[in-house]
């Protein structure tokens, strides 16, 4: 059930919150440049974007939001901006990456594709009913382990690949301010599909996604409170996860979670944005247990 | 190759000498004892010798163990020995239902050291302790893995009341080069290695079941032991090498239903032998076809809310294997009076243990 995606099947799409892209898209050029790119300009951003050349790219700004979605009750300010970009590409896969995070590297200290990780997630089965305890069986070296029913090693598409981040995890305000030093150093070298019915926090920072089953799902709906633009004041990924998860369970389609990395610098006052995220994390407490069930 | 135990991390991770037992099923030797001597000497092993009774079975110099053989199981349990299996490692359950411990870790006798990717030698046992001490996360997946391991925590969006976790039931390790794979598996990839080191300990979420292995396995006797019965396998019955997928099963609904955790991840052993393929597939044979019914029926088992001890699950689930699985083959019927059986002879070697899970349905409804 493997089967191959190719290039110009896919857009990257990033939210410019920042206006100058020049190292982001230079670190990211060998792995970037074969796609078409869609960066979406944050609606508040007054400066220009600076992005160097070379780039197959399409920018959508304020007036084109307006434009398109008018007086609707989206609000696409912020990290909200890209789901702009996730509206307006036409091509099935979408993989995007927030502007702060640059290629992981290898132990040999070359980039890591994430891109490609990617996109072979997504081309490979998921396997949601039974958990394989040597993870993403479809990985080189790895298969079903002894145990594992026949009738169920075909998998399931995958629609949403989840991935990760060195240095700077994606931890929530309280978690940060509490431990403003602590940085993810550990590789975990595994892809693994998110079991049916688990419930996950889908991390918008580094992911890809098949935009034809899945896009309409991925709505910037939640917004807290006075949200600002930092990531940690935000829980619109985590919502779109939710309602995401929810949906491909339902359609016995597949998540997976884990490969590949990128290297996140990060940024944000923890203690700012607590006063903002508090509302999230209290929303939470609700949301969980509506969406389990 | 025999070397200096790696170092355990900051803080350090008790022994539990006097709270582990460690049990080993064999029908060989016990040379392997060697290279695990600098993290096994300091416990107590209980060796359970399957097949001959009369072969004599060399335990290396300096470790402190007790010994079972066949006769040893018949004069202990009487008429009650006929749940345990005979020529089949599913015979190392009996350790646990003898064992006095809380904890319990069992390895095959194929197990070795392994090495980390820094070279390192690695301490299994030092490792299950670690996951067998904090807690679990079944009640919703946590990207970032184990968020109770130095340097990982729990992630954005993870909800502030579930990350007191569950109790940690049971410890899953995994295994570098020969993988445990079925046997047409090995059969058509026999040259396959596991050469990939997952540095990740995570939660099996609630409601998820998995292929449990008991080459290298740890678990809270204390919170789940009752459930942790192999089976009936090897001589004179239709299967084998289902005795761990079959515990597994039953102490996961267990372990969801009672609001316990179960890890899976590190730590890592070095499995040396592969077993012949095509006596794999003899025994196996059964299972292959049986595991397409079983895993539904384990997948849709409830069990009552008056069912608050592991004993009171497991006679339960006993009632449902005979009412659900006997038409799949007469087999079942026999297991299901096997593992009452089992409890029986558990309550009567284990008289005062009867543990009540701290939020056997609280947790139930916490998902």
């Amino acid at each position: 059930m493997s089967f191959k995606i190719n290039d110009n099947e896919v857009d990257i799409v990033i939210a410019a919150l920042r206006p100058d892209l020049t190292i982001f898209l230079e670190e990211w050029r060998p792995i970037f440049s074969r796609f078409h790119l869609i960066i979406v300009k944050e609606p508040d951003l007054e400066a220009d974007l600076q992005i160097p050349h070379g780039f197959d790219h399409h920018v959508y700004t304020k007036s084109d939001i307006e434009r398109v979605v008018g007086a609707s009750l989206i609000d696409f300010s912020g990290h909200s901006c890209r789901y702009f970009g996730y509206l307006m590409s036409s091509k099935k896969y979408v993989i995007s990456i927030d502007e702060d995070c640059l290629p992981a590297r290898n132990a040999a200290g070359h980039p890591i594709d994430a891109v490609a990780q990617h996109i072979n997630n997504l081309e490979t089965p998921a396997t949601p009913f039974y958990f394989n305890t040597l993870y993403d069986p479809f990985r080189e070296g790895a298969d079903f382990v002894r145990g594992y029913p026949f009738s169920l090693r075909d998998g399931v598409g995958c629609v949403l690949s989840s991935g990760l981040w060195l240095n700077v995890a994606d931890y929530d305000a309280p978690t940060r301010a509490v431990r403003p030093n602590e940085r993810n150093a550990r590789y975990v070298d595994a892809v693994m599909t998110v079991p049916l019915q688990s419930m996950m926090p889908l991390s918008g920072i580094n992911i890809g996604f098949d935009r034809e089953i899945l896009g309409p799902a991925l709505v910037p709906a939640l917004r807290l409170k006075g949200e600002g633009k930092q990531r940690l004041e935000t829980m619109g990924d985590i919502w779109c996860g939710m309602c995401a998860k929810t949906v491909s369970d339902h359609l016995r389609l597949g998540v997976k979670t884990g490969l590949p990395y990128v290297w996140r610098n990060g940024s944000g006052n923890a203690w700012e944005s607590l006063r903002r995220e508090w509302g999230g994390v209290k929303l939470m407490e609700e949301i969980v247990p509506f969406s389990s069930r | 190759m025999a070397g200096v135990p790696s170092s355990s991390s900051v803080p350090t991770t008790p022994l539990l000498k006097d709270e582990l037992d460690i049990v080993i099923p064999t029908i060989r030797n016990l040379d392997f004892l060697e290279m695990w001597r600098p993290f096994f000497q300091p416990y107590h092993l209980i060796i359970v010798q399957d097949g001959d009774p009369s072969k004599i079975i060399n335990v290396p110099k300096g470790f402190d163990y007790e010994l079972y053989n066949r006769n040893d199981i018949n004069r202990i349990l009487g008429p009650k020995a006929s749940c345990i299996s005979f020529k089949d490692s599913a015979c190392r359950c009996f350790g646990y239902m003898v064992s006095k411990k809380k904890y319990i870790y069992t390895i095959d006798d194929d197990c070795f050291v392994a090495k980390d990717p820094s070279g390192n030698q690695i301490n299994a046992l030092e490792q299950h302790i670690k996951n067998l001490l904090t807690p679990a996360t079944p009640f919703f997946f946590n990207t970032l893995y184990d968020p109770f391991r130095d340097g990982a925590d729990f992630v954005r969006g993870y909800p502030f009341s579930l990350r007191e976790g569950a109790p940690t039931a049971l410890s899953h390790g995994l295994w570098l080069n020969i993988p445990d794979y079925d046997a047409p598996t090995q059969l058509v990839k026999p040259r396959e290695r596991n050469t990939r080191y997952v540095d990740a300990v995570l939660t099996i979420p609630k409601g998820t079941l998995f292929p449990m292995c008991g080459m290298n396995l740890g678990f809270n006797r204390e919170l789940i032991g009752p459930a942790m019965y192999f089976g009936l396998m090897g001589d004179g019955q239709p299967i084998g090498r289902y005795d761990d997928m079959w515990a597994g099963w039953c102490a996961k609904v267990i372990c969801d239903h009672l609001g316990l955790g179960v890890k899976t991840g590190l730590p890592y052993i070095w499995h040396s032998k592969a077993s012949n393929p095509f006596t794999n597939l003899k025994k196996e044979y059964n299972g292959i076809f049986w595991q397409e019914e079983l895993i539904p029926f384990f997948q849709s088992t409830t069990l009552s809310k008056e069912s608050t001890t592991v004993q009171k699950c497991y006679i339960e689930l006993s009632k449902q294997v005979r009412e659900k699985l006997s038409k799949v083959d007469p087999y079942f019927g026999k297991l299901a009076d096997a593992m009452v059986t089992w409890i029986e002879a558990w309550d009567e070697l284990n008289p005062s243990t009867t543990a009540i899970a701290p939020e056997a349905n609280g947790a139930a409804d916490k998902k």
